[in-house]
C-alpha cells in the first residue's frame, strides 16, 4: 500500500522513474556505498503507525501524561513565561506558506522576508536601537554571541558578568567564552550583588579596567529586581573603552527605560515574550541588536533583513545586509557562526508588537507591575515567609521560605498536590539565599490565583 | 515543449510596512482589567519602578485593530513561496511535513507546559524526548541522542564543545587545537570549530570528488582534536573511503563526528556507528518531518557514543521501569537553554512512527531514486554539466550541476536562471555553499515526498528556462516577471550609509 506521505511509493511510478533513470532495480543506485559500509538488516524500530487514526491515539495517550500551565495554577518564570498569545499569534505561525518555506528569493519570498524586517522595525523602537538583526537560538546564545561582538569590537579578552544571572543562561555564556586552554578564551570576571538585589557598583568599579571587553547587565535582573544604575554602569563602562551590552525582557519595555537610552552599544535578550508559547522549553529564542554603527554592524554574526530597492524603480524591496561576514559567507573566517535559528517566531514576534502597540506594551507592564506587587504582599504576610530584595522588581521576585523550617522542594511537593506549580527553587545555585524561590507573576494571573496561592501556601507551611 | 507550463503569478499586495499602518489610538489587544483591590492596594505602578530607570517615551510602535494585524500578515503569508510550488531545495531535504503532527504540536499539552515543571508533571514530553532518542539510537548506533542543540550548526557547535572537554579531560586541549574538515563540509562545521577556539584545517576536494585518504593523513597529528565531515556531501557524492578516514583520525588520537544533514539517502543503509563515527547529527527540521520555519525553530539532534556521554549537555532524559527523570551529567553544560525545541522533537517522534522501519527505508530509495531519475532528465538540457564530469559513480540524494556552459554562451547565469523558474511557481533552488567550487551551481534534491509529476514540472520549467537562455535571454535576464516583487538590487545592503535593517534607520537614512 502506499504511503500517504510519499507520492512515489506506487509501483508502477517507482518503474517509470526506474526507468527513465536507466537502472533496472534501485539497489544497483546505491552501488556508490561499499558492501562493508551497509547495515545488513533491517531496522529494528518501533511498529509503524500508518493509519493517522492509530497515530493520533498514540500521541495523544503520551501528550496526555503532562500536566500544563492552563490545568495548573502556576508561578514558574526563570528564562520561560506564560504570558497572553493572542490567537492571530497562533494562526500567523501556523501558515504552512512560512511554516514549511526554507530560503527562496527576496523577491519569491517576500512577505516572509518583510515580516523579519518588521520584527527587527518594532524591536527596535522598544529598545531604542537601530540596528537588529535576525534572532538568534535564546536569550543565552544572545549574550554570548553579544560579548564575543564586544571582544572584537574592543580586541579585549575579559568579560564582566552578575553574579545574579540564571545558571541555565550562566552556563550557556559559559561555552561561549571557550576554554582557558586554547588561546582565544575570554576570561570572566564576576560582579556581585548588594542586599537590594542590585549590581554592586563599587564591586564593578573595582573590578573594571581596561582590560574589560565588556560589563554585561541584565534588566530585569534574574531576581526580577529593576536596575537603577545602568546609566552609571554606561559611564563607568565608557571610561575605561568597554561595551556595556544590557539583556533585557522586552515584555518590561511599556514601563522600564529602552537599553538605548541607558547607553548600551549592544542589548539582548529573550523573544520568547513576544507572543510564543513556552512549549516545554521550545519557544526560546533571542534577540540581539546594537546601535547602527559599523563598528558593531560588522561584528554580528547573524543575517539580517534591510530594506534595499529593486531594479524596479520606486518599488521597495528587502534583502539579507551583511552575509558575506558570516559564516555561510566565509566559513571559518566569518563571525561566529550563524544557521536555522527561530525565524519562525520572529514572524510571531512581529505580528504580537503590532497588536500590543504603544498602548499594550505600557498596560501590560503596569499589570505585571501591579499584580507583582499585590502577590508579594500577600505571600511576605505569611509566617516567616519573607519578600527579599523589596519593591521595584518586574514579573519576579525572591521568596524566602527559611524561617518556616520548610525546603523549597517540600514546600513545592505539597502545593503541586495542591494543583500549583510553586517558584522555581534558587536553594542550590543560591546558597546564601538559604531556602528561597523564584515567584513569576504576569498579567494572565489573577487576584483570585494569588489570594489561592497565598492561602495554599499558607496552609502548607503550617 | 511536451506539455504547457503552469500560467503562475504570484500574490503581489503591495502590502505597507506594518510600521506605515493604523492610527493613533487603534488597540489590536487588551488586558485583563487588573482588579480593583489590586488597583487600590497597588495605585501606581509607575512608582514602583525606580525612577532612572523609568520609560519617558512610548515605543512608536503602529497602532492597528486586531483584523488589520491578521489581513496584513496574512497577506505577508501570501506573499511567500516556499514550498507552495515544487521546492527541490538541495541539503534541505524539503519534504511534507504532516499535518496531525502540526495540530498536536498547537494543543495546551505542548504548548503551555514549562520547561521547569517537575518531571513528574511532564512525563509525556520526557518519555517522547525518550522515544525518539531510542529511534535515533537505532539509525545511527549511537548510545545516546540530546535535542537541546537548536539547529544543525548548533549541533556542529556541541560538537566542538564536547571536543573541548574530551581532550581537556585527558589533559591534551592545549595541544590538540586543530579541528579537520573539508571544503565540501558545511560551513558550520568550519565556523564552530573556530568560534570553540580551534584552528581549522580544511582539506581540498580532489579528482574523485572528496579530498583524498593521503591529504587527510598529512593533515593529521598530535594536534588533531576532531574531524567534522559529512558524507554524502552536498554534492551527493559519497565517500567510499571513509571508515579509513575514521581509522586515521583514531590512530592519532582525534575524534570523528558525522554531520548527517544528508542522512535521506543513506537512513537505513548506514550507521554512524559502524563506519566507526564517535559522534553524529541529525536535523529533525529536514530528515524528520518537521517543518523549518523558514529558518528554525529547528533541532540539530545530537548523538554519541559511550566514550563522550559524560561529556553531553544537560539535563538528560533518564528511564526508569517506565518513569522518566531528568539527570545533569558533569558535561559541557548547556549550549542553549532547557531541553530543546520540543514541539519539533513531538512531531519527528510522530514522523517516525508514522513511517515506521519499512518506511524509513523506503524514503531513502525514493529520495535515491528521485535524483537518478532527475539527473538523466537534466544531464540532456542544453548548458547543463553535472559536477566532476569525469566521474562515473551515482550521485546520492542530490547532484551538484553547473550552468558554467550556459553562462558562457548565453550570459545568463544561475542566479537569473533561478529567479526566472520562480515565475513558474517553482520555489529557488540550492545553489552551493561559499567557496562556489563548481562555478554556477545548483543543487536539487526531490526527496520522498514530491511525485514523479511535480518532479517532471520542475524539469520542464528548468529546461524551458535553460532553452530561454539561448532563444530570449533578455526574459531569463529581467526574471523574475510574475512574482511579488522584482529582483532587488543588492548595491546598499552593505553600504553603512544605506543599510536599513530597522524602520528607525530607514528614516533616518532615507527620509521615509
Amino acid at each position: 500500500m502506499a504511503h500517504p506521505y510519499m507520492a512515489n511509493s506506487v509501483a508502477t511510478v517507482r518503474e517509470e522513474m526506474l526507468h527513465g533513470a536507466g537502472a533496472s532495480t534501485i539497489d544497483e543506485l546505491f552501488a556508490p556505498i561499499p558492501d562493508a559500509h551497509r547495515l545488513r538488516r533491517p531496522l529494528a524500530l518501533a511498529p509503524q503507525l500508518g493509519a493517522e487514526a492509530e497515530l493520533r491515539r498514540h500521541l495523544l495517550d503520551l501528550l496526555g501524561k503532562n500536566a500544563t500551565c492552563e490545568s495548573t495554577l502556576s508561578f514558574l518564570g526563570a528564562g520561560s513565561y506564560r504570558h497572553h498569545v493572542p490567537a492571530i499569534c497562533d494562526e500567523i505561525a501556523a501558515r504552512p506558506e512560512w511554516l514549511t518555506s526554507v530560503w527562496g528569493t527576496p523577491a519569491s519570498d517576500q512577505g516572509r522576508f518583510q515580516a523579519w524586517f518588521e520584527y527587527a522595525s518594532e524591536l527596535a523602537e522598544l529598545l531604542a536601537l537601530d540596528f537588529v538583526g535576525l534572532p538568534v537560538y535564546s536569550y543565552g546564545c544572545a549574550a554570548g554571541h553579544a560579548l564575543r561582538m564586544a571582544a572584537r569590537t574592543t580586541g579585549r579578552r575579559r568579560v564582566l558578568l552578575p553574579a545574579v544571572l540564571d545558571p541555565e543562561r550562566a552556563a550557556v555564556i559559559a561555552n561561549y567564552l571557550g576554554s582557558p586552554d586554547l588561546p582565544s578564551h575570554l576570561r570572566a570576571g564576576q560582579i556581585g550583588y548588594r542586599a537590594d538585589g542590585r549590581l554592586d557598583l563599587d564591586a564593578l568599579a573595582h573590578e573594571l579596567t581596561d582590560e574589560a571587553a565588556a560589563v554585561y547587565v541584565e534588566n530585569p535582573n534574574f531576581f526580577g529586581v529593576i536596575e537603577d544604575g545602568i546609566g552609571e554602569v554606561a559611564e563607568m563602562a565608557a571610561r575605561v573603552g568597554a561595551e556595556l551590552v544590557v539583556g533585557v525582557d522586552p515584555i518590561s519595555l511599556g514601563v522600564l527605560a529602552p537599553p538605548g537610552e541607558l547607553g548600551a552599544g549592544i542589548a539582548v535578550g529573550t523573544i520568547q515574550t513576544l507572543g510564543v508559547h513556552m512549549n516545554a522549553g521550545g519557544g526560546v529564542g533571542g534577540f540581539i541588536a546594537s546601535r547602527d554603527e559599523e563598528r558593531y554592524a560588522r561584528e554580528y554574526p547573524t543575517l539580517q533583513v534591510s530594506v534595499c530597492d529593486t531594479i524596479e524603480p520606486g518599488e521597495r524591496g528587502f534583502g539579507i545586509a551583511l552575509f558575506a561576514q558570516t559564516s555561510y559567507g566565509a566559513r571559518e573566517q566569518g563571525n561566529d557562526w550563524t544557521g536555522n535559528s527561530v525565524y519562525m517566531w520572529a514572524v510571531v514576534n512581529a505580528a504580537y508588537m503590532a497588536l500590543m502597540g504603544p498602548a499594550g506594551f505600557a498596560e501590560v507592564g503596569e499589570a505585571i507591575v501591579r499584580r507583582g506587587t499585590y502577590a508579594a504582599a500577600r505571600l511576605g504576610e505569611l509566617p516567616g515567609v519573607a519578600v527579599r530584595f523589596g519593591e521595584g522588581f518586574f514579573k519576579e521576585f525572591v521568596v524566602d521560605f527559611t524561617e518556616t523550617g520548610r525546603s523549597v522542594a517540600e514546600i513545592d511537593a505539597a502545593l503541586r498536590k495542591r494543583g500549583i506549580f510553586g517558584g522555581v527553587d534558587l536553594s542550590a545555585h543560591f546558597p546564601e539565599l538559604g531556602q528561597s524561590a523564584l515567584y513569576c507573576v504576569t498579567e494572565l494571573h489573577t487576584k483570585d490565583d494569588i489570594d489561592r496561592l497565598a492561602r495554599e501556601l499558607g496552609e502548607v507551611i503550617r | 515543449m511536451t506539455r504547457s507550463l503552469r500560467r503562475y503569478h504570484a500574490a503581489s499586495w503591495d502590502e505597507p510596512t506594518i510600521m506605515e499602518l493604523g492610527r493613533p489610538g487603534r488597540r489590536g489587544v487588551v488586558l485583563p482589567p487588573v482588579e480593583e483591590e489590586i488597583r487600590r492596594e497597588v495605585p501606581d505602578a509607575t512608582a514602583l519602578v525606580p525612577e532612572r530607570a523609568r520609560r519617558r517615551v512610548p515605543p512608536a510602535l503602529p497602532e492597528l485593530s486586531e483584523w488589520e494585524v491578521y489581513r496584513h500578515y496574512l497577506r505577508l503569508s501570501q506573499q511567500t513561496l516556499g514550498m507552495m510550488g515544487v521546492s527541490l531545495f538541495g541539503t534541505c531535504t524539503m519534504k511534507y511535513n504532516p499535518a496531525v503532527s502540526e495540530a498536536l504540536s498547537r494543543t495546551a499539552e505542548v504548548r503551555e507546559v514549562h520547561p521547569r515543571q517537575h518531571p513528574e508533571t511532564q512525563q509525556g514530553m520526557l518519555e517522547v524526548v525518550h522515544r525518539l532518542d531510542l529511534a535515533l539510537r537505532e539509525l545511527s548506533g549511537m548510545d545516546r541522542f540530546v535535542f537541546q542543540p537548536g539547529g544543525g550548526a548548533d549541533a556542529a557547535y556541541l560538537q566542538a564543545c564536547i571536543t573541548r572537554a574530551y581532550h581537556a579531560a585527558r589533559g591534551e586541549l592545549g595541544q590538540r587545537n586543530e579541528i579537520v574538515t573539508t571544503i565540501q563540509a558545511h560551513p558550520c562545521n568550519a565556523a564552530t570549530a573556530a568560534a570553540a577556539g580551534f584552528t581549522v584545517v580544511t582539506l581540498p576536494i580532489e579528482r574523485d570528488g572528496y579530498a583524498s585518504l593521503e591529504a587527510l593523513k598529512a593533515a593529521l597529528s598530535q594536534r588533531t582534536a576532531a574531524l567534522m565531515v559529512n558524507n554524502p556531501d552536498d554534492m551527493g557524492i559519497y565517500n567510499p573511503h571513509i571508515t579509513e578516514w575514521v581509522k586515521a583520525v583514531h590512530e592519532v588520537g582525534g575524534i570523528c563526528f558525522y554531520d548527517h544533514a544528508n542522512f535521506n539517502g543513506v537512513m537505513g543503509r548506514i550507521r554512524a556507528r559502524e563506519l566507526g563515527f564517535d559522534a553524529c547529527m541529525f536535523m529533525l527540521h529536514k530528515t524528520f518531518g518537521a517543518p523549518k520555519g523558514g529558518g528554525g525553530p529547528a533541532v540539530g539532534a545530537y548523538g554519541c557514543a559511550e566514550d563522550l556521554a559524560p561529556f553531553l549537555p544537560g539535563p538528560l532524559v533518564v528511564e526508569h521501569e517506565g518513569r522518566f527523570a531528568l539527570q545533569e551529567p558533569d558535561g559541557v553544560g548547556r549550549v542553549r537553554e532547557f531541553l530543546g525545541n520540543l514541539p519539533q522533537v513531538f512531531k519527528a517522534y510522530a514522523w517516525v512512527r508514522a513511517m515506521g522501519a519499512e518506511g524509513i527505508a523506503e524514503a531513502s530509495d525514493l529520495s535515491v531514486l528521485a535524483n537518478a531519475y532527475m539527473d538523466a532528465r537534466i544531464c540532456r538540457i542544453r548548458g547543463v554539466t553535472r559536477s566532476h564530469p569525469d566521474l562515473d559513480t551515482r550521485r546520492m540524494e542530490m547532484t551538484r550541476y553547473s550552468l558554467e556552459t550556459l553562462t558562457r554562451e548565453t550570459g545568463v547565469t544561475v542566479l537569473d536562471v533561478q529567479n526566472r523558474m520562480t515565475d513558474f511557481g517553482i520555489d529557488a533552488f540550492w545553489l552551493s555553499h561559499e567557496p562556489w567550487i563548481v562555478p554556477e551551481p545548483f543543487t536539487p534534491e526531490a526527496g520522498e515526498t514530491w511525485s514523479k509529476e511535480d518532479i517532471d514540472e520542475w524539469l520542464d520549467v528548468l529546461a524551458h528556462v535553460c532553452e530561454e537562455a539561448y532563444t530570449t535571454p533578455e526574459i531569463v535576464r529581467g526574471a523574475p516577471h510574475n512574482q511579488v516583487s522584482h529582483r532587488i538590487d543588492p548595491s546598499g545592503l552593505d553600504d553603512p550609509e544605506r543599510w536599513a535593517t530597522t524602520w528607525r534607520a530607514y528614516r533616518r537614512k532615507h527620509g521615509a
